[in-house]
């Protein structure tokens, strides 16, 4: 729902259907039948709607997943063999002929959006003005259709093609992946397209909204960089990875096309570097401890060529260096745990000003630096319940432009919200989910160039067959 | 004795009387392997996370994935039914046949997973969970509440491997008739193969070392061992502790790592360097299908 400005541009929260409506999805999921797994007789004979690798290995969800989709040290194992369990049973031969490795998971939802500043245009009177901006409503998420396992014995592969909520296709991942090559754990290569080896996965992120679906340290540029690129973006490229038996000691090193992940050699003139190493510890009765680091050294272009005519002709050009660094931990107190993350970045000052690398920078201009943090608290009653806090801040270091303010863009970002599964098994994956996330950017509002706030709340319901 | 010194001793022996039930009990929900205490109400919660989709709500084997496809032969997702905690009878134990396994068996076990079946190994959890886990396994059944485990077996050193042990041990596994079960080629295809079954009725195959590096109970020579001498209870194949002696289960051992073609080991390689057993070698030898199963097909 579109509030168009009157009088006063500041319109008050409509919080009222925002309570109604998740007053009645929380009925019905109550309605419905959500017993406990754990309290209730061996499940019913019915049961057939199936996920990838639960089906194929018969085991729930929970067994690697804390929440689901975010992995434990046994999952996050599975995946580091190739998605195999490593127990001579691997190879598509020990499968049914007619397994299928599909998944598809969605999301029909209810969320309420609101901007407190942005740039709102009357078509009947053509005024602009800066003010709030409220929509909520049902709605879709994207759909993934998650295709992955064994080609043969130590050769995985994983396809998932994704649609947006509109259902425009795209390849987030195609790839495949040779294991345990000269028989140690210690050599994988994959080659395709596929998500930088980030243990704090955002793609596996346990929040939907709008606002907090995503690492915003993973994508964040300043205001007025050209840089396309996210840590969290799926890549095309080969990496060497190696980890030990247990997945306590990992290590990835990938070589990476400089475009972002996109398709059809659009910026084709080089490539970057992603690497990452970490290291568990077992902490006794707290569980694993993680800490890890990564760095990431890519290029970006600063124009986009053109035909004589002045048509784009989608080749990006004149490349500039940006790097992204940082240090991770997870950590865990029985059933309490820590996400934690540091990164430290920087770009070249003409992907910061958004020069073309023919062209003079302005007077002054330098590559802006800034550095993010994150904190990301779980607290695991069981696994059919996951509570879920994250703060993310993003201080810029050095703006680009010196007579920029020197906070311009700097983020704080607050979401919490909880995962509910009313049951848990080896054939399928549901998910209640409620969530509310507020971010402030500083000093990018449109017209006053004041902060920024803006909110999600998010209702949905998570499923994967 | 005063009166009071009376009435303090009284006191000090309740005390005592009442106090070990609880430790016994307290015990009783534990797991202990060298330094490390597994819980049992820690064990439950992981249980209830990796563990009740193949053992079942019940830890009786039951669970989803057997009962959901009606049981053997049609269901596809186990092929053998997963181990029933409530009769409390191991495979691998380092304990004589018919006895309980010791703690530290039974975590060996979860970490190592079963090759061939559908236990993988647990080896990325933490070592407390393991343990936990083995203390929850325990209270499904009676007999961990009234047995004491069996006295572990005594594994003897290894004897120099030599050409002369690996012919003995060919001998004794024709003698013990190791062969009607696994084969001439040690393949799993013994003539009484396909007529086996496990303590639970279900059809049951022998180990088929032409395609395998591991065993069910460990990969390394004293493994191999074990298992002659302390059965895989729940299945056919027997303890040989009262029929062979050390020194000649160490030769079937040496005998038996040849049968496993596909695995680089020093009785293989001994075995290849002599005419007769560079002969059964290359008959027995296959290599892995285009597949990767390395099944011989």
């Amino acid at each position: 729902m579109l509030k168009l400005p009157s009088q006063s541009v500041k319109q008050k929260l409509s919080w009222l259907p925002s309570l109604l409506v998740f007053g009645f999805l929380l009925f019905a999921l109550v309605l419905a039948d959500t017993r406990s797994a754990v309290a209730i007789p061996p499940p019913a004979l019915h049961m057939r709607a199936i996920p990838a690798f639960a089906r194929k290995y018969g085991m729930p969800c929970s067994a690697c997943h804390e929440a689901w989709p975010k992995l434990n040290n046994f999952g996050q194992n599975f995946k580091d063999n190739g998605y195999q369990m490593m127990n001579e049973r691997d190879a598509p031969i020990f499968q049914q002929a007619a397994y299928w490795p599909v998944a598809f998971r969605i999301t029909p939802n209810w969320h309420r959006e609101s901007v407190n500043k942005t740039d709102l245009t009357n078509p009947a009177t053509t005024l602009t003005t800066e003010g709030q901006l409220t929509t909520h409503g049902f709605d879709l998420s994207g759909l993934d259709i998650l295709t992955a396992g064994t080609l043969a014995k130590n050769i995985s592969f994983l396809l998932v093609p994704s649609a947006d909520n509109a259902g425009a296709f795209h390849f987030e991942s195609a790839n495949v992946r040779f294991d345990n090559l000269l028989h140690t754990s210690w050599l994988n290569v994959k080659v395709g397209k596929f998500e930088l080896d980030n243990i704090i996965s955002e793609k596996r992120i346990l929040t939907l909204s709008q606002q907090g679906g995503l690492y915003r340290i993973y994508h964040f540029v300043p205001v007025g960089d050209i840089n396309p690129f996210g840590l969290g973006d799926n890549q095309l490229g080969a990496e060497l990875s190696g980890h030990s038996k247990n997945d306590y000691n990992r290590y990835s090193i990938a070589m990476l096309s400089s475009n972002d992940g996109n398709v059809g050699l659009p910026n084709g003139h080089g490539y970057d570097t992603y690497m990452t190493l970490s290291t568990a510890f077992d902490a006794g009765s707290l569980g694993l401890q993680r800490v890890g680091a990564f760095a990431y050294i890519g290029r970006a272009p600063t124009y986009v060529s053109t035909t004589a005519g002045g048509t784009a002709i989608a080749d990006g050009l004149g490349q500039k260096s940006f790097y992204r660094a940082g240090l991770y931990g997870l950590f865990y107190v029985k059933k309490l745990d820590f996400m934690t993350m540091y990164t430290h970045a920087g770009d070249s000052a003409f992907l910061g000003t958004g020069t073309p690398s023919f062209a003079d920078l302005p007077a002054g201009a330098r590559g802006p630096i800034w550095n993010g943090g994150m904190i990301e608290t779980h607290y695991t009653f069981n696994p059919q319940f996951i509570l879920i806090n994250r703060y993310e801040l993003i201080r810029m270091s050095r703006q680009a432009l010196a007579s920029n303010p020197g906070n311009l863009g700097d983020i704080d970002s607050l979401t919490f919200g909880y995962r509910y599964y009313p049951f848990i098994s080896s054939r399928a994956g549901f998910a209640f989910h409620n969530e509310y996330s507020i971010v402030r950017q500083r000093g990018v509002a449109p017209i006053s160039l004041t902060d920024v706030t803006s909110s999600s709340l998010f209702i949905g319901f998570d499923f994967i067959f | 004795m005063s009166a009071h010194k009376i009435a303090k001793s009284l006191l000090l022996t309740a005390a005592v009387l009442l106090t070990l039930p609880l430790l016994a009990v307290a015990q009783q929900g534990e797991s202990h392997m060298g330094k490390l205490t597994g819980h049992s109400d820690a064990g439950k919660q992981l249980y209830f996370r990796f563990c009740w989709g193949c053992h079942g709500f019940r830890g009786d084997g039951s669970g989803e994935n057997w009962l959901a496809t009606g049981n053997y032969p049609t269901q596809p997702y186990l092929n053998i039914q997963p181990r029933n905690f409530d009769a409390a009878v191991f495979k691998c134990r380092s304990t004589p046949t018919g006895t309980l396994p010791l703690d530290e068996d039974l975590y060996n076990s979860v970490g190592r997973g079963f090759v061939m079946s559908n236990m993988p190994p647990w080896i990325s959890l933490t070592k407390q969970q393991r343990a936990d886990l083995v203390a929850f396994i325990k209270s499904f059944s009676p007999r961990f509440k009234s047995e004491k485990p069996g006295d572990p077996i005594t594994v003897p050193a290894e004897p120099k491997l030599s050409v002369e042990s690996i012919k003995h041990g060919q001998e004794l596994f024709q003698k013990l008739e190791c062969w009607k079960c696994h084969g001439p080629e040690g393949r799993g295809d013994g003539p009484s193969a396909s007529t086996l079954t496990d303590s639970n009725d279900q059809p049951i195959r022998p180990y088929n070392f032409a395609v395998g590096s591991r065993f069910k109970c460990g990969a390394t020579n004293q493994d191999l061992y074990k298992i002659f001498m302390t059965g895989l209870d729940g299945t056919p194949m027997p303890s040989f502790a009262d029929v062979i002696k050390p020194e000649e289960a160490w030769d079937l051992v040496h005998f038996l790592r040849t049968l496993q073609v596909t695995h680089k080991s020093p009785e293989l390689a001994l075995w290849e360097s002599t005419k007769e057993g560079a002969e059964q070698i290359a008959s027995r030898r296959v290599s892995g299908t285009p597949t990767g199963s390395g099944i011989k097909q």
